[in-house]
């Protein structure tokens, strides 16, 4: 399936990219699992979405927990703790 | 209730007079949050914002007795003493618009995707999250789960 990747923050300065559209191999289904998956490139993205780091996701631009199922066309955005007000 | 998320300044007075004017209305509460002593940008994830905003402000009004509220959050590049963040709520009463406001700048602090990076001498650096900004959120009841 195929979905959109948004990165923000310090999270799209390390990885040098705003996000991507993305096809996923099957079994990548939920929020978890498609940061393991895009961890899994190695270099600046083990590093900046290795499980230890706190990062936060939305899905279609509502937060989103870990274990939350995504599909396809979906857009699912990852960033670091929110800082604003 | 308006919701911007924008690049320009605000205006309290013009925005809590505006406010003043809904029907049954006794009280107006704001706060505005300022640039404290280093000049930052503000980036936001465009559309999550708007929506992330407009829920906080949805969920304050099934709580308490919200006649009617703005929110503005600017973004972009701020320089010490800007405003940052204006929140206002206009109820018939004082504990409402007070209880309200607060509530909808604590979710904001924890809930709306902004996030500031600090220009300071030595280089920029994105600020971290505290974790007194989650208390402060936390202090009030979970918010009522929509029925899926």
């Amino acid at each position: 399936m195929k979905v959109k990747v948004l990165f923000f923050a310090s999270l799209r300065e390390q990885l040098g990219t705003s996000g991507e559209e993305i096809e996923l191999p099957a079994g990548v289904a939920t929020v978890a699992a498609l940061r393991s998956h895009l961890a899994r490139r190695g270099g600046a993205w083990e590093g900046a979405l290795a499980e230890k780091k706190n990062v936060r996701a939305a899905v279609n631009q509502d937060m989103a927990k870990p274990g939350e199922a995504i599909r396809t066309g979906d857009e699912i955005a990852f960033f670091p703790p929110v800082t604003g007000g | 209730m308006k919701i911007s998320v924008q690049r320009e300044d605000f205006d309290l007075s013009l925005e809590t007079k505006l406010l003043s004017k809904s029907d049954g209305v006794g009280a107006v509460a704001s706060f505005v949050g300022v640039v404290r002593d280093v000049r930052m940008t503000l980036e936001h994830y465009p559309g999550m914002t708007e929506s992330a905003l407009t829920k906080i402000a949805e969920e304050a009004a099934t709580r308490w007795k919200v006649l009617d509220c703005t929110v503005i959050h600017r973004y972009g590049d701020l320089a010490p003493h800007d405003q940052i963040v204006l929140v206002a709520v206009a109820s018939a009463h004082r504990g409402d618009a007070f209880a309200a406001c607060e509530f909808i700048m604590d979710y904001l602090k924890t809930q709306a995707p902004f996030w500031k990076k600090e220009h300071r001498p030595e280089g920029a650096a994105w600020v971290e999250a505290r974790a007194s900004d989650d208390e402060a959120a936390g202090r009030w009841e979970p918010p009522a789960r929509k029925a899926s």
